[in-house]
């Protein structure tokens, strides 16, 4: 179990959270007609081996979704912060 | 020396003092016409069929550590050709027609086992889509089976009949032809079959680099020297991005996740089939040594340790006696990970890349073992000829900008995301 | 018998008795079944896995590669248990395995006169003929030969104990090192949790006499530790794993009942102080029983009192087995020392005082003895002589048990001086003492522990040392040897010197390889006893240093778990949480038949309706088409979404408009996933200018609450909305039929239900009995009807209202009938929204044409997706009064192969008593441009061919009249 500090609940078991996938790609604008940008968006992912941004949503606590910093080879945990205060 | 049953008694007779190497051990040339990177089921059956059918000597495979140490070596074995969508279904159903001679093929008995595999169905909608699977199998000349729930309690009993199932069981799909075979052998048969063409297969030796010269390679940085080729096929599994990146190509539409698979303690014969649960994520067959093999679902974020969760093994126990209360006293001996190399519609990619001369052969999911010859025979038509081989044409990289998806589960672009 | 008259830690004044394929044996209580069955001069306990060789006891611990077991509860069966682990308890039933007719006579053994033509890997190399089939063939008997224990098909496992725990410190063993690491950071006032696998703490202090001052260290340490409230110390739990996060899976035995318990530690720091594992020595017939660790028996002979053997001999390469020649010498047992070292002149002296004589320089090369052994060939610079002998004991040194250590990634290192791997550089919140890194004395692991504590940040106090004496613990790397017979490498799985030799020519040389090659290693005990050994063996063929082989990675468990302890409690109908409606219970009390739809379990028919579902589905669709049904249809998602941009919201995630919604309406709705394919449907009403009530699928409603809160988290964190889920806190209901609204109306007369009031699609607030009370005015079945939310508890008792004012026209009714009645109407649900259709797939194009800017709608737009022969959503009209149509079958267009992939499938199908046939949706090629075709649809697997109609799929009503009463 990784043990993610969410800044609302204190420190959680993982199995409390949704996975949401890497959180680098950023959405295009709801009109943006651009096939490019909505195609990159959805499909294409840099996958790195090593330190990785990804979204998690604390489904059993406080539901926020939440941007975690975390190592795909050692799986350590860096900054957490709540995506609604993220800058990218 | 060949391998027959003569030759194991008259080596017997003197000692086994006569086998030869499975494959030579080599240093590498400098140049080759065509290098394989990665030397696990994929890469090796590229090499073999290179040279058996298509003539080619000049070749390489590189591997970083040992032949089989990557997925090929730690996966289920479940073998099976009853996909829903084309082209899945021709071409997986191609591969078992690879798999049913392999052995002999091959000269190594890769213990391919055709024990028929059974997906259990909880509801009748799942026995209808189960249906429409089988009919669209039938109509491909694939043999299909559907069981109603007596014909599968008589089939297999051990299950949870009783009114504890929480997902009552309705009935399941049957595919005789399927099975499992041993993965290591199919790894050492290729090795050893491709060796007697003349490939060269080298071990501990990493690619670190992809050398580029005006949007074509030219050759590969490897731990072991430089090395010459104008023509790349890269079979590394769950390292196809970070191959990729090497030749400037960073957006692929794939993600490495961790599956994780489980043995118990060998016992004697108990479950005769591969079964799968229709209701979760779990599956299961015996190993001819005795140990139950199993598996579930991925452990849930990007990873690249192969190791996994303890949450994940706790899912899949409970999976495992919520189908099967029997095995619950049996014990879990090992488990352990592989890094998946996972598309979003979860089909695999054999391709041209934008780079010339750089090909691609990954994508495959958990579901690549079964498809090693049949990715082996349609990837070394695109080496040896520039073209797509038929069976794979629908598995081009544009296809997710064109909207062909091959998406068997209808679960939508990184659905283990959600 | 070989138990002594006095010593050891069991209990004597009492007797328990188990039985032994089938014979009635007795020991004690602190006895573990394989001291029983020793103390009852039992040697030969199992069959090897391959060769079916004749096994006793090697080990006294969970390494114990040779001595496995079944045990019989009641109808539990257990196989593949080491008797080394096991508890003796009163009445417990224990079978040897892998053996046929019995243990004393095995058929199988002949296999071992085939050994020449089974060495490793042979089965790649044969069974590949007479035909392709063949292997079928062979294997069925080559499975039936491989196994070891037998599994039973019966259910008699129950429910494990699981619970989650927390520890500053975890200690994992309860040796020198575990128990003085425990002392020092329990002083300094962590919560420590010291992990043992063995029923007593103290590791290898138990196989110092009771009268001995490590004993007496170890009863001060524990008492010491028993007073500090901080402190636990877990016996019978074993350490399995180490995961991510730093928690380690611990399983605990209780051998009462055989169901083992799951504790999920986490653990903020780890101290490795699990010991190290001794090593037989390989020599030729090294594999008879009798043939046992030398610590093994010195611990059988203090722990338990039994002396395992009467004359012994002791072949080893380190000072630490000579101790148990003496402890055994002074028990009374005749003891010769062969040591593969020249002379330890000091040893030599305490030996020469016991009147042991010692062979120096020595080396075995064959051993005899049927079912135990009786002599050993004995060679050394002075000669060869057969010694006779009942035990033999062996040591070839310590393999550090280093397994945890590396389960995170860490690789371990070797440690010339210990012949030996030991862990690698440890993350900073873990760190190793004692054996375990090599320290092989009492003394060093004591003070080792201290210091690894101080090391982890804990105010830890070094500990008083005792005063121990000298403990001589010298070793040289062992040496292999060959001879006539085979030498072990691997006991369990039958692995030989021979055979490594075999991998090596054929170039198996990478320890992995050698592993899988040759199975070193994969028994049930993961060569514990064998992985050095048979590195060893082929870094010596290969002539290079054991450190340049590397080892192979360890892999969780540390010793097998039982998957019932890893599942815990989800057993049986606790496997998945169960989700009711809250009017449950009324509909188990009034004759429905309830069925599981994901996690729910609804109503699927009423009995009154009819006996089964086939019938009682036609006769509900009636009701409700003839007069009025009522459905619970509380599992509907339901989310609340307020805020000013409430409506931008809704207009991105729907495909279609909801800007306009006014206040007091709902709409239908549906959403795409961003790549373009439907996603679900539902409705949402607006309520107020900033609160609206959205209703999704029974299947969708989480993944489509989480999509909400991800785009207003991450992407539109501009819009001030607020979603929350409250599909619990509304009961839901809907009536439908040409009688719902005069029911309705005289059950809740207070309101107006006219159609002004509440026109279609119109929204209706108000209270009932105190409780909130939301009508839609949504028709699904195309009747007239309502949605009725209304606040949980009192969902039951609006349900009975309903039904007793509309008694006895109205009729509940039930998912079976449900289904049925949107085919008729056409409606899609999930056989057709199946993750690959789009909107205009399912015949919703025409919703979304002007439309722009919401989820999926670029993507939808590529070419694929929109080409003109996708199957898309039409009606089928069976034209066979006498046959049925089928949902799966293939359909096939008019002279076309029927092969292939078809050119579309039946999804849903309903016999339509309105219509007097059968019906059905299809996805079709082409779709609707194919109205009026007729086509064949094909159910290979029944080999039914059906000829049916493509027409629109709203077969019934499709102007819509009946909705408006
Ligand atoms: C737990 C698990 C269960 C599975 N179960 C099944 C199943 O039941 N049925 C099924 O069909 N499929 C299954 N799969 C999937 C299947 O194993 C894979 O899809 C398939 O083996 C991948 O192809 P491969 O054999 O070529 O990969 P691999 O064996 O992984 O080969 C890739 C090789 O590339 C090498 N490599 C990587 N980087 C470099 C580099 N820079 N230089 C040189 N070499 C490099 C690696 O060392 C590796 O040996 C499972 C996978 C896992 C992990
Ligand atoms: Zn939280």
């Amino acid at each position: 179990m990784l043990r993610i500090p969410c800044p609302c609940c204190g420190p959680r078991d993982h199995d409390e959270f949704r996975y949401g996938g890497d959180a680098s790609v950023p959405r295009p604008a709801p009109d943006d007609p651009d096939p490019e940008a909505w195609h990159a968006y959805v499909y294409r992912r840099q996958n790195p081996k090593g330190a990785h941004r990804e979204y998690w949503q604390h489904v059993l606590g406080c539901r926020q979704w939440l941007v975690v910093e975390r190592d795909t080879v050692s799986h350590r945990i860096g900054s957490v912060v709540m995506a609604r205060e993220w800058q990218a | 020396m060949r391998n027959s049953a003569f030759n194991i008694l008259r080596q017997g007779l003197t000692g086994n003092r006569g086998w030869p190497r499975t494959w030579r051990d080599r240093t590498p040339n400098r140049r080759y016409d065509v290098v394989i990177v990665g030397g696990g089921g994929h890469g090796l059956a590229t090499a073999y069929y290179l040279a058996r059918r298509h003539g080619l000597r000049n070749i390489a495979v590189l591997e970083k550590g040992h032949i089989g140490g990557g997925n090929v070596g730690r996966n289920t074995t479940v073998i099976r050709s009853n996909y829903l969508l084309p082209p899945n279904t021709q071409f997986y159903e191609h591969s078992m027609q690879l798999w049913e001679g392999l052995s002999q093929e091959l000269n190594y008995n890769v213990m391919f086992s055709q024990r028929g595999q059974i997906v259990t169905a909880h509801s009748e909608d799942q026995l209808d889509s189960f249906a429409h699977r089988a009919n669209v199998m039938r109509a491909n000349g694939i043999e299909a089976e559907i069981l109603d729930r007596a014909q599968l309690r008589r089939v297999l009993p051990y299950l949870d009949w009783s009114d504890r199932q929480r997902f009552p069981i309705w009935g399941a799909i049957l595919q005789r032809r399927a099975g499992t075979a041993r993965h290591d052998a199919v790894a050492w048969g290729y090795a050893r079959a491709a060796d007697r063409l003349g490939v060269d297969i080298i071990e501990n030796c990493e690619v670190t680099g992809i050398r580029l010269e005006a949007g074509r390679v030219t050759g590969l940085d490897t731990t072991r020297g430089e090395i010459a080729a104008d023509r790349v096929g890269l079979t590394v599994a769950g390292h196809t991005t970070q191959l990729c990146h090497m030749a400037g190509i960073t957006d692929l539409p794939i993600e490495s996740h961790v599956l994780q698979a489980f043995v118990t303690e060998p016992v004697k014969p108990l479950v005769h089939h591969v079964v799968a649960y229709g209701a979760d994520h779990f599956y299961i067959s015996q190993s001819d040594k005795g140990g139950l093999v199993f598996g579930g679902s991925l452990d849930g974020y990007n990873s690249f340790a192969s190791r996994g969760n303890l949450g994940i093994v706790r899912e899949v126990a409970e999976a495992a006696i919520a189908l099967m209360p029997c095995i619950a006293p049996l014990r879990l001996l090992r488990h352990w990970g592989g890094i998946m190399d996972m598309t979003p519609d979860a089909s695999p990619i054999i391709s041209r890349t934008p780079v010339e001369g750089l090909y691609l052969n990954g994508g495959w999911c958990y579901g690549g073992f079964k498809a090693t010859p049949a990715s082996g025979v349609c990837f070394a038509h695109l080496l040896a000829t520039g073209e797509d081989h038929p069976l794979a044409a629908g598995y081009r990289l544009d296809r997710f900008r064109t909207g062909h998806l091959i998406d068997e589960a209808g679960a939508g672009p990184f659905a283990w995301l959600q | 018998m070989t138990r002594l008259s006095q010593g050891g830690r069991i209990d004597r004044s009492r007797m328990l008795r188990f039985t032994f394929d089938g014979r009635t044996l007795t020991g004690h209580p602190g006895d573990t079944v394989a001291s029983a069955l020793l103390a009852n001069g039992i040697r030969l306990v199992g069959r090897s896995f391959k060769y079916h060789r004749p096994r006793g006891i090697l080990s006294a611990g969970a390494e114990e590669p040779s001595a496995l077991v079944t045990r019989i509860t009641g109808d539990l069966r257990e196989p593949n248990l080491p008797a080394t682990m096991l508890d003796l308890a009163e009445g417990i039933v224990i079978e040897s395995q892998n053996r046929w007719p019995s243990l004393s006579f095995d058929l199988q053994a002949v296999n071992g006169l085939l050994a020449p033509f089974l060495g490793a890997g042979f089965y790649y190399k044969t069974f590949m003929g007479p035909t392709r089939g063949a292997w079928k063939v062979y294997e069925h008997f080559i499975r039936k030969a491989a196994g070891l224990g037998r599994a039973s098909e019966a259910a008699a496992w129950e429910a494990a104990p699981v619970r989650s725990d927390f520890a500053d410190l975890a200690v994992i063993g309860s040796g020198p090192a575990g128990l003085a690491a425990a002392l020092a950071a329990g002083a300094a006032g962590a919560r420590v949790m010291v992990i043992e696998q063995d029923a007593v703490p103290g590791g290898r202090l138990l196989d110092c006499p009771e009268a001995s001052v490590e004993a007496a260290w170890r009863r001060a340490a524990l008492d010491r530790l028993a007073g500090m409230p901080s402190v636990r110390v877990m016996t019978r739990t074993t350490a399995f794993g180490l995961y991510d996060g730093n928690f380690l899976g611990l399983a605990v035995r209780d051998d009462a009942s055989g169901i083992g318990a799951l504790v999920q530690l986490h653990a903020q720091r780890i101290l490795h102080a699990g010991g190290a594992l001794e090593q037989p020595l390989v020599f030729p017939g090294n594999d008879r029983p009798g043939v046992m660790l030398a610590g093994a028996a010195r611990r059988y002979l203090t722990q338990f009192g039994v002396l395992a053997g009467r004359r012994v001999l002791v072949h080893s390469c380190t000072d630490h087995a000579w101790q148990t020649a003496f402890d055994l010498a002074d028990a009374g047992a005749a003891v010769v020392i062969a040591d593969q070292r020249p002379m330890p002149a000091a040893l030599a002296i305490a030996a020469g005082s016991r009147g042991i004589r010692v062979i120096d320089q020595a080396r075995i090369t064959a051993t005899r003895g049927r079912s135990a052994i009786r002599a050993a060939r004995v060679e050394s610079p002075t000669g060869t002589e057969w010694i006779a002998c009942d035990l033999l004991c062996t040591s070839a040194g310590w393999s550090p048990a280093l397994h945890l250590t590396s389960h995170l990634g860490t690789r371990p290192i070797w440690l010339p001086e210990l012949n030996a791997f030991v862990p690698g550089p440890l993350p900073p919140d873990q760190a190793a003492a004692g054996a375990v890194t090599g320290a092989l004395t009492t003394g060093a692991a004591i003070a080792q522990a201290a210091e690894a504590v101080r090391a982890l940040g804990f105010a830890a106090e070094a500990p008083a040392l005792p005063d121990l004496p000298e403990e001589p613990h010298a070793l040289t790397a062992p040496v292999q040897t060959t001879g006539r017979g085979k030498a072990f490498v691997d006991l369990q799985m039958d692995v030989a010197l021979s055979d490594i030799a075999l991998a090596r020519r054929e170039g198996f040389e990478a320890v992995e390889l050698l592993k899988r090659y040759t199975t070193t290693g994969m028994g049930t005990d993961q060569g514990k006893t064998s992985n050095l050994a048979a590195l060893r063996a082929m870094a010596d063929r290969r002539g290079i240093a054991p450190a340049e082989a590397g080892t192979t990675v360890f892999r969780p468990p540390f010793t097998p778990v039982n998957i019932g302890t890893l599942a815990g409690r989800a057993l049986g109908q606790h496997y998945k949480p169960i989700r009711h409606s809250p009017m449950h219970d009324w509909h188990l009390a009034n004759g429905a038949e309830m069925i599981e739809v994901g996690l729910w379990i609804r109503p699927w028919f009423y009995r009154a309706a009819g006996p089964d579902a086939g019938a009682a589905y036609i006769a509900e669709m009636k009701t409700v088409r003839q007069a009025a049904g009522l459905m619970d249809i509380s599992t509907l998602g339901k989310i609340e979404i307020t805020g000013p941009d409430g409506a931008t919201l809704l207009d991105r995630v729907y495909a279609n408009g909801f800007a306009k919604l006014p206040v007091g309406r709902a709409r239908y709705g549906v959403m795409l996933r961003d790549d373009g394919i439907v996603m679900d449907d539902g409705t949402t009403s607006r309520l107020t200018d900033e609160r609206w009530f959205m209703t999704t699928s029974t299947a969708r409603a989480a993944e489509v609450l989480s999509r909400l809160e991800f785009l207003l988290d991450t992407a539109w964190r501009d819009l001030r909305v607020a979603v929350t889920s409250v599909t619990d806190e509304w009961a839901a209901m809907s009536i439908a039929g040409p009688q719902a609204q005069a029911i309705l109306t005289r059950a809740l007369p207070d309101l107006d239900l006219s159609e002004a009031a509440l026109p279609q699609m119109g929204v209706l607030q108000a209270t009932w009995r105190g409780s909130p009370l939301r009508i839609l005015r949504i028709s699904y079945s195309g009747e007239w009807a309502c949605e009725l939310h209304v606040g949980a508890r009192a969902g039951e008792a609006l349900w009975r209202h309903l039904l007793e004012t509309g008694a006895p026209l109205l009729r509940p009714y039930g998912v079976e009938a449900l289904g049925a009645l949107r085919v008729e109407k056409g409606h899609v649900a999930g056989p057709e929204i199946d993750g690959r259709t789009t909107l205009a797939d399912l015949g919703m194009g025409r919703m979304v044409a002007k439309r722009n800017a919401y989820a999926g709608h670029v993507l939808s737009r590529r070419p694929a997706l929109t080409a003109p022969d996708r199957l898309q959503l039409v009606g089928l009209d069976c034209l066979e009064p006498d046959k049925r149509l089928r949902g799966g079958a293939l359909i096939y267009g008019p002279g076309q192969p029927e092969s292939g992939h078809g050119q579309g499938r039946v999804t849903s199908v309903t016999f339509s008593p309105e219509l007097g046939r059968y019906i059905a949706l299809a996805l079709f090629a082409g779709g609707m441009a194919a109205e009026g075709q007729e086509v064949a649809t094909v159910h290979h697997i029944r080999g039914e061919r059906v000829r049916a109609r493509i027409v629109s799929p709203h077969f019934l009503d499709p102007e819509g009249e009946r909705m408006k009463g």
